[in-house]
């Protein structure tokens, strides 16, 4: 793609805008801050991976990959304002998934630890975990709210907080896995994942393309079970004193 | 008579509000005590603190003659049930509401589910049931089981009819009043309907802002309150309004 191409694509934000002006929706100023942002940051990125694959050295990928990590952190802790030690439950979390999922690809050989595969790789896993671990914890504090009374009863008749939790936990750790399951039944179907499109546009043989897709695929549903299961885990005792004593918000 | 339990100048306080202010009163071993006071006095508050939902934060609370804050809270839990206004029942069957608490801690029921049933009044295919799709005053029925499966030796009893209609609030009160007259068992009932509470009860507490107003075996506490306060309340000049204001 030629540079002048890609300054002709911006007169599709200028479409998004006239709707926006047009039906009174006020978003002009988001459209505008949104694609200059997407502009700088995308091609920022775009200079701080090849300097990265240039150099192809795996000391360079770990101080991405947490500079990745704590930013997702941060982003997903949102959802759990107010809960004491969101950041770090969810940070923590996020870091396992990736730690888990890196683990199994390199030591079963199914990349090698270079930049240019671990690094999109864990954007993938990293981006899909941040999702996840919000859902779950929004989730799970209106479980715990919604289902008040019968947290209550469940520890009035000697349950433990986790036990008294249990209907709720399941709910929020299945609220941060069913959009990743969701999107597995439907990929190739409904939408071709940008990073198929991107690979194929960008030459490569679609079989190949199609045979990372389902690595992908696969490997986002463990890295989003283990995130989801662990922000619950660990968020939930927030909601409780040691005297296992529901809290109140 | 023994002292079942015994509150000493017990006091909460929630982001600086004072939900209660030094109350102490004590329970005899056996007896029923109905709580009675206008819409927030602090009675589910204070009836949170005897089975440590939540924890006072001044005074202590005597279960026996043992400050409670040493037992095991699991194990004061089992000994003190609690049933609220709303039964919030688990999803599933009666039968599983039933053995809920017992197979908590690894344990079977100590008697089959049918004869809970019975006790509360339910025939005994109700235990295959679905629980959330029975009637008000069926759910509170088994909610009662659900707590006097756990064999305590007292029952917390937070408004438990208000939620139903008038002849499901009847029966459900009879079968309380049986239950603990049965089982010997001590009972703290806050209640908001005044004939009620002289009905059931043999000892009566009125709690006002916080504060133990007055308290005294029910016949004469009704007949003949002593201060002011409790005679404005048995009046029905006191209403919610009127506490904001002191
Ligand atoms: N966790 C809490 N934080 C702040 N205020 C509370 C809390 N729980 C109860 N209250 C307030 O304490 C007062 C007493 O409440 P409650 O014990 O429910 O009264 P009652 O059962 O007599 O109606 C009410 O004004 C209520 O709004
Ligand atoms: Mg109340």
């Amino acid at each position: 793609m030629t540079d002048l191409s890609l300054i002709f694509s911006v007169s599709f934000i200028f479409i998004a805008m006239v709707i926006s002006y047009w039906q009174n929706l006020k978003l002009e100023k988001d459209l505008a801050i949104g694609a200059v942002r997407a502009f700088v940051q995308l091609t920022a990125v775009g200079y701080v991976l090849k300097f990265i694959f240039d150099l192809a050295k795996w000391q360079y990928v770990i101080p991405m990959v947490v500079v990745m990590i704590l930013v997702a952190g941060r982003n997903a802790a949102r959802r759990g304002e107010g809960l004491p030690g969101a950041f770090v439950l969810v940070t923590l979390s996020i870091a396992l998934a990736e730690f888990v999922t890196m683990t199994m690809l390199v030591s079963l050989n199914i990349i090698p630890f270079t930049p240019r595969y671990v690094i999109p790789l864990s954007g993938m896993i990293i981006g899909n975990a941040m999702v996840a671990s919000g859902l779950a914890l929004n989730r799970l504090r209106s479980e715990i709210s919604s289902r008040r009374a019968e947290i209550l009863s469940a520890l009035a008749l000697g349950a433990t907080s986790r036990q008294a939790t249990e209907p709720a936990l399941k709910a929020a750790v299945k609220a941060g896995m069913i959009p990743t399951i969701d999107a597995m039944k439907t990929v190739g179907l409904v939408q071709l994942p940008g990073m198929m499109t991107g690979q194929i546009i960008a030459g490569a043989n679609p079989i190949e393309a199609v045979k990372y897709q389902i690595l992908v695929q696969f490997m986002l549903s463990a890295s989003v079970g283990i995130t989801s299961m662990l922000v619950c885990l660990l968020a939930y005792r927030q909601f409780f004193t040691r005297a296992h004593q529901l809290r109140s918000f | 008579m023994d002292i079942k339990l015994n509150l000493q100048n017990i006091s909460k306080a929630v982001n600086g509000k004072l939900l209660l202010n030094h109350v102490s009163f004590a329970v005899p071993e056996g007896r029923i005590v109905a709580i009675i006071g206008p819409s927030g006095a602090g009675k589910s508050t204070l009836l949170s603190l005897i089975n440590r939902l939540q924890d006072p934060t001044g005074g202590a609370i005597y279960l026996d003659g043992t400050n409670i804050q040493t037992l095991d809270v699991f194990a004061l839990r089992r000994r003190v049930g609690m049933v609220f206004q709303q039964p919030a029942l688990f999803p599933g069957t009666v039968a599983s509401n039933i053995a809920f608490g017992p197979h908590l801690s690894g344990h079977e029921l100590t008697r089959p589910v049918a004869e809970f049933l019975r006790e509360v009044g339910l025939a005994e295919e109700f235990a295959k049931r679905d629980a959330s799709r029975l009637s008000g005053g069926e759910q509170q029925r088994v909610a009662l089981a659900r707590a006097l499966a756990n064999n305590p030796e007292v029952l917390l009893l937070d408004e438990p009819t208000s939620a139903l209609d008038l002849g499901a609030a009847h029966q459900v009160e009879d079968l309380i009043t049986q239950v603990c007259k049965h089982h010997g068992l001590t009972a703290m009932w806050v209640s908001h309907d005044l004939e009620q509470a002289q009905r059931v009860s043999d000892r009566t507490v009125l709690m006002v802002s916080g504060r133990k107003i007055e308290e005294g075996n029910t016949a004469s506490f009704f007949a003949q309150p002593k201060t002011e306060i409790a005679q404005a309340f048995l009046a029905g000049e006191i209403g919610v309004s009127k506490l904001q204001g002191e």
